[in-house]
């Protein structure tokens, strides 16, 4: 699996949706992307890449898009 | 009708600051209640729709303080829910953001203020009120039952006194809003604060955002209150690490903590100099029973602490006498001037007057150490808190069998809900219905498929013998 596989995957899993509504999601477009849906998110991302993300970059996550951004940064170096 | 704030004591100070720049004084809050509440002109009921922001604190304020008894709502709550709601009350008006106008096209507009309208709903028939309810508060904001708990204006001003009292309020306090106001939690945060002149920061924003926490730190908060998934965000947030010089206090309430973080925000709380305070309640006592004091925090980790000044716990056995060993477990009972009125199941019950006088039958299991601190150990009613929300779970049973009359059977522990159904086909869907009736985060719900929904001779589910399913 690729790590955008992986990526993507970790957001089908979390919110039960497809991988191409996945694409461009953002923070509050589906009731499961809530501040607990983040949670779960958060939680899962660090487990897929084997990461401990920083407070900043947990809050700063809120699209799809930037998420790839965040995890693409030195500290934790995912490649996509 | 006494006014439960005197906002004009206060008129200097800040009362209202949100995040889009919207500034209110005491007088101007006070202006604005006035000009809301001229406009209905008399006592009737008026359903909320809630929000943080500062439409939605008008209307609270201008209603409870004028005589004018809200029923209290989230403003996400479902359509279908929502109207049955209405159907069953026949308010006089809706007080709702204007974004959500188009819902009610039908209905006439009055007034308008800070993006919230005022709509008359044009029901032919209302309900007589009894004098002293001042407030109407959903059970279970969730599931949309139309029980309501019958608030009145001496619970809602003994309770926020107790409260300025026991966590020391004054007008330097500048809350932030982390709850919702149909929530009684939320609403004793501003009810408290309005006593002693303090500055509510109003904001629908969440702790998983940015923008929250730029509001947090630009406007200096001073406390915030969450329920124990909050302590759960916050954990993972890495808040310990975070800079918040501002924030003096803590509070958490809305079910049981878990020991581990009870013990890591007092341990935090201790070398921040900050305070952390556990607190105990229901809607049905206005909102709080007991809190821990914050000097008690690490010591009685997993205690939810004594009651409140003016209020009184005893342990009651089975038998029905009191308990007064140590560390012996029985139904926790509560006297005070915060005990509410009663339940409203239908329009005709607004009329009636006070069912409880003074005591509260909690439903929570609990003991006392030998200093006297309060610990609960279980529920004798079958609900969950999820995310701080209680949800009842026979209601959720009677939901789900209304819609597709199967054999269901709900279990789980607070934060996850499991539904038992015999049909496997018919498993995700039952999974979605309950989702979407309940607004709340799908990851709190697990459908498991059994066998047989295990009863006894007389047909009455075994309740019991779905916990090995989830128990770990």
């Amino acid at each position: 699996m690729t790590n955008l596989e992986k990526y993507t995957n970790v957001f089908v899993e979390t919110f039960e949706i497809t991988a191409e509504e996945a694409q461009g999601l953002k923070y509050q477009d589906i009731d499961a992307w809530d501040s607990v849906g983040h949670m779960g998110l958060i939680s899962a991302l660090e487990e897929a890449f084997d990461i401990m993300m920083d407070t900043d970059d947990i809050i700063d996550l809120n699209s799809f898009e930037k998420g790839k951004e965040i995890l693409s940064k030195s500290e934790y170096g995912v490649e996509f | 009708m006494n006014k439960i704030w005197e906002l004009g004591r206060y008129e200097k100070n800040i009362a209202l600051v949100d995040e889009f720049g919207n500034e209110l004084s005491y007088a101007d809050l006070e202006n604005e209640n006035k000009k809301l509440s001229d406009v209905i002109g008399h006592r009737c009921l008026v359903f909320s729709l809630c929000r943080n922001e500062v439409g939605s604190v008008i209307g609270y304020s201008s209603f409870v303080n004028n005589g004018i008894v809200p029923i209290m709502v989230n403003s996400h709550l479902e359509e279908i829910l929502l109207t049955t709601l209405l159907e069953a009350y026949k308010p006089e008006f809706l007080w709702l953001p204007k974004d959500q106008r188009n819902q009610f096209s039908n209905m006439s507009e009055k007034y308008e203020a800070y993006d919230y309208v005022l709509l008359e709903t044009g029901f032919k028939k209302s309900y007589p009120l009894y004098d002293e309810l001042g407030l109407l508060i959903t059970t279970s904001g969730s599931t949309g039952s139309p029980k309501l708990v019958r608030q009145s204006y001496t619970n809602i001003l003994d309770n926020a006194k107790s409260i300025a009292e026991y966590l020391k309020l004054d007008s330097t306090e500048r809350p932030i809003t982390t709850l919702p106001m149909n929530y009684v939690y939320g609403l004793s945060i501003i009810n408290s604060h309005f006593l002693v002149g303090a500055t509510l920061l109003l904001t629908d924003k969440g702790l998983m955002q940015k923008e929250f926490w730029n509001f947090f730190k630009d406007q200096e908060a001073t406390s915030f209150g969450g329920v124990p998934y909050t302590y759960e965000m916050l954990d993972k947030l890495r808040f310990y690490r975070m800079k918040l010089p501002s924030l003096r206090t803590m509070t958490q309430a809305g079910g049981k903590i878990t020991p581990e973080l009870h013990e890591k925000f007092a341990a935090y709380a201790k070398e921040q100099g900050k305070n952390f305070v556990v607190m105990y309640g229901a809607s049905e006592a206005t909102s709080r029973m007991g809190y821990l004091p914050p000097e008690k925090a690490v010591e009685k980790k997993g205690s939810m602490g004594i009651p409140i000044p003016g209020g009184k716990f005893k342990i009651v056995g089975a038998d029905g006498n009191e308990i007064t060993e140590p560390l012996t477990t029985g139904e926790l009972v509560y006297e005070g001037k915060n005990v509410t009125l009663g339940y409203a199941e239908c329009g005709e019950d607004l009329v009636k007057g006070d069912e409880r006088n003074g005591i509260l039958e909690t439903g929570d299991m609990a003991q006392f150490d030998s200093d006297g601190y309060y610990y609960i150990v279980g529920r004798k009613k079958r609900f969950l808190k999820i995310y701080g929300n209680r949800v009842n779970l026979d209601e959720i049973d009677r939901l789900i069998k209304g819609a597709y009359s199967i054999e269901v059977a709900s279990g789980g522990t607070d934060d996850h809900l499991y539904l038992f159904v015999t049909d496997e086909e018919i498993a995700d869907e039952v999974r979605n219905f309950v989702i979407n009736k309940t607004k709340l985060n799908p990851a709190a719900f697990k459908c498991i498929v059994i066998d047989e929904i295990p009863k006894n001779d007389a047909g009455k589910t075994l309740y019991k013998e779905l916990e090995k399913y989830y128990e770990q």
